[in-house]
């Protein structure tokens, strides 16, 4: 316990040893200039003539956003399907073919250690390059359209799906595994009745929650071309129509809190 | 408790006349019928709407192999300039938003905590929370590059913007499951709103507040490499340049790029976690 004395001989407790003391200052130093540096990069790439003038551009921003123009919801619904369908598609996909990629993941489940590695490979690769980056490489190779953004959600949900299943299978309790390999089951007998279902309620609730993130993430995917509300969203800017973008705001808030709350409901039902 | 014994004894003997049936994920089988029907109905519908131009995905196989060809032969020199300024815009940003928006994120957090926080400043936080959490980070950044300009800034404001919503939610449920009988023995002693915040919630939720932020430190870098887009500056709108030009090799460097510096983040945050718990 770091102690100092004081002029009269008497212990005085202290948090931390001297050096500690010394390496924490130096850590928040070290921290502060950090970011003080970044500030200092950001700001000499920044236009501040711009930035003065933030505030009467948002005023103005919001002030075109007024009223909303509600009659452009009806030229919304079937974006907003398709929107839908991007995401539910791509995360039935995407957990497909997550699914084997877990196992062959997992340190308790994997055939071989170099297997292990590759699919690690696979899922952080999936995990690491956002949605809207798959989409744009994806809109190159397919085309604009609903596709490219379903194949992108799809690729994208196999890093997380994965990831967290993987997870989940190694922490499985070992005990019905071993008994259902004393039967004398063959390895794929032992997946089916000593792993799967343990692992189920885990998978079903990395699924939804997956879902979840996609119905969000996919309603920017028309943003780079892939389909769904973001054409409309893009069509919009572009156009200045600042009143039907209020409108495609409004409709993507409710979307995304209505899944997000079904996705709570689910996982709370499951868990 | 005696139906589920019998169910017990029915199974036991059906399994006894060697017809033993794992027990299904869903218990009620009129909801277990219903979801594969609705689930059915629902794929046909979907499946149907989706349409796709096959002559056109045929053409871009061919842009499929040249990217291929690209991911085995990256060429990081001859964009290296460009590469390199995108690169260091988009960890600037990262590291400013992350320490701006956790900084922000916890008087929110505070705030949408339900024990500790008057039922206004509640709704107040709450509705902070679903705005930012709802909008994806590109439809943010939107906004805010009409506001303040083409820029780094405007991607920093997007993520901390980001930030709050993420950090502050998970804060505030972590609050929300604290062991309270600190706080009281803290409050008995007489303590002030800021002692009994600094000496009761902040020891208990710092390691998880810390963990997460390295958390989101990486969401953030793989964000701000989509901003870039939208024209909130970072190595976005740098991938993007070298995509619609067709210059696969470079477009594949960068994405190799990100790939490295996302390991990297995950690694040393894992470290760090495993230190402060």
């Amino acid at each position: 316990m770091p102690v100092s004395t004081t002029s009269q001989g008497l212990p005085v407790w202290r948090r931390r040893t001297t050096r500690a003391q010394w390496l924490q200052y130096l850590a928040w130093l070290m921290g502060v200039s950090l970011f003080l540096i970044c500030w200092k990069m950001i700001s000499d790439n920044t236009m501040w003539v711009f930035v003065e003038d933030a505030g009467r551009q948002g005023a103005d921003l919001i002030s075109r956003k007024m009223p909303p123009e509600w009659g452009y919801a009806n030229v919304l619904w079937k974006p907003m399907w398709d929107t839908l369908n991007i995401a539910t598609l791509g995360t039935l996909l995407g957990i497909i073919m997550a699914f084997p990629i877990a196992f062959l993941a997992a340190r308790n489940t994997t055939p071989h250690p170099l297997v292990r590695s590759i699919a690690l490979m696979v899922i952080v690769s999936s995990r690491s390059i956002n949605s809207l980056i798959w989409a744009m490489l994806l809109v190159t190779i397919l085309g604009p359209g609903v596709l490219a953004g379903i194949i992108a959600i799809a690729l994208r949900s196999i890093g997380f799906v994965g990831k967290l299943l993987y997870e989940s299978i190694e922490e499985i309790h070992p005990t019905p595994v071993e008994a259902i390999s004393a039967t004398g089951a063959s390895r794929l007998q032992v997946m089916n009745y000593g792993v799967l279902p343990q692992i189920m309620p885990a998978f079903a609730g990395i699924s939804v929650y997956r879902w979840d993130i996609n119905i969000r993430e996919s309603t920017v995917l028309g943003l780079v071309g892939a389909g769904g509300i973001g054409l409309q969203l893009n069509a919009s800017i572009n156009s200045l129509a600042w009143d039907q973008v209020s409108v495609i705001f409004v409709m993507i808030f409710v979307t995304v809190l209505v899944s997000e709350w079904i996705s709570a409901r689910v996982r709370h039902a499951i868990m | 408790m005696s139906e589920p014994m019998d169910v017990l004894t029915a199974r036991q003997q059906a399994a006894q006349r060697g017809q033993w049936r794992r027990l299904p994920l869903i218990d009620s089988p009129r909801l277990r019928w219903g979801i594969v029907v609705a689930v059915v109905v629902y794929l046909i519908l979907a499946l149907a709407s989706v349409e796709v131009d096959w002559e056109r995905v045929a053409e871009g196989a061919g842009r499929a192999l040249n990217f291929l060809g690209a991911f085995m032969q990256p060429d990081f020199i001859s964009r290296y300039d460009d590469i390199l300024e995108g690169l260091l815009e988009s960890l600037t940003m990262t590291l400013t938003s992350t320490v701006l928006g956790v900084l922000l994120a916890i008087p929110v957090g505070l705030g949408a905590a339900r024990n500790i926080s008057p039922l206004p400043v509640y709704f107040v936080c709450r509705a902070i929370i679903a705005v930012s959490r709802t909008f994806q980070e590109v439809i943010i950044a939107i906004l805010f590059v009409v506001m303040f300009g083409f820029g780094p800034l405007a991607g920093m404001i997007t993520l901390a913007f980001a930030t709050i919503g993420f950090m502050a939610k998970l804060l505030a449920e972590d609050i929300e499951d604290l062991d309270w009988r600190q706080v009281e023995a803290v409050r008995a002693t007489g303590a002030s709103w800021g002692q009994t915040m600094n000496h009761a919630i902040q020891p208990q939720v710092m390691p998880r507040l810390i963990g997460l932020s390295m958390y989101r430190l990486d969401i953030n870098f793989r964000e701000s490499s989509v901003i870039g887009i939208v024209g909130a500056g970072g190595i976005g709108a740098t991938l993007d340049t070298s995509l619609s030009r067709y210059e696969y090799d470079t477009s594949a460097a960068i994405l190799l790029i990100i790939i490295a510096i996302v390991l990297l983040c995950e690694y040393s945050s894992s470290h760090v976690r495993r230190w402060t718990q």
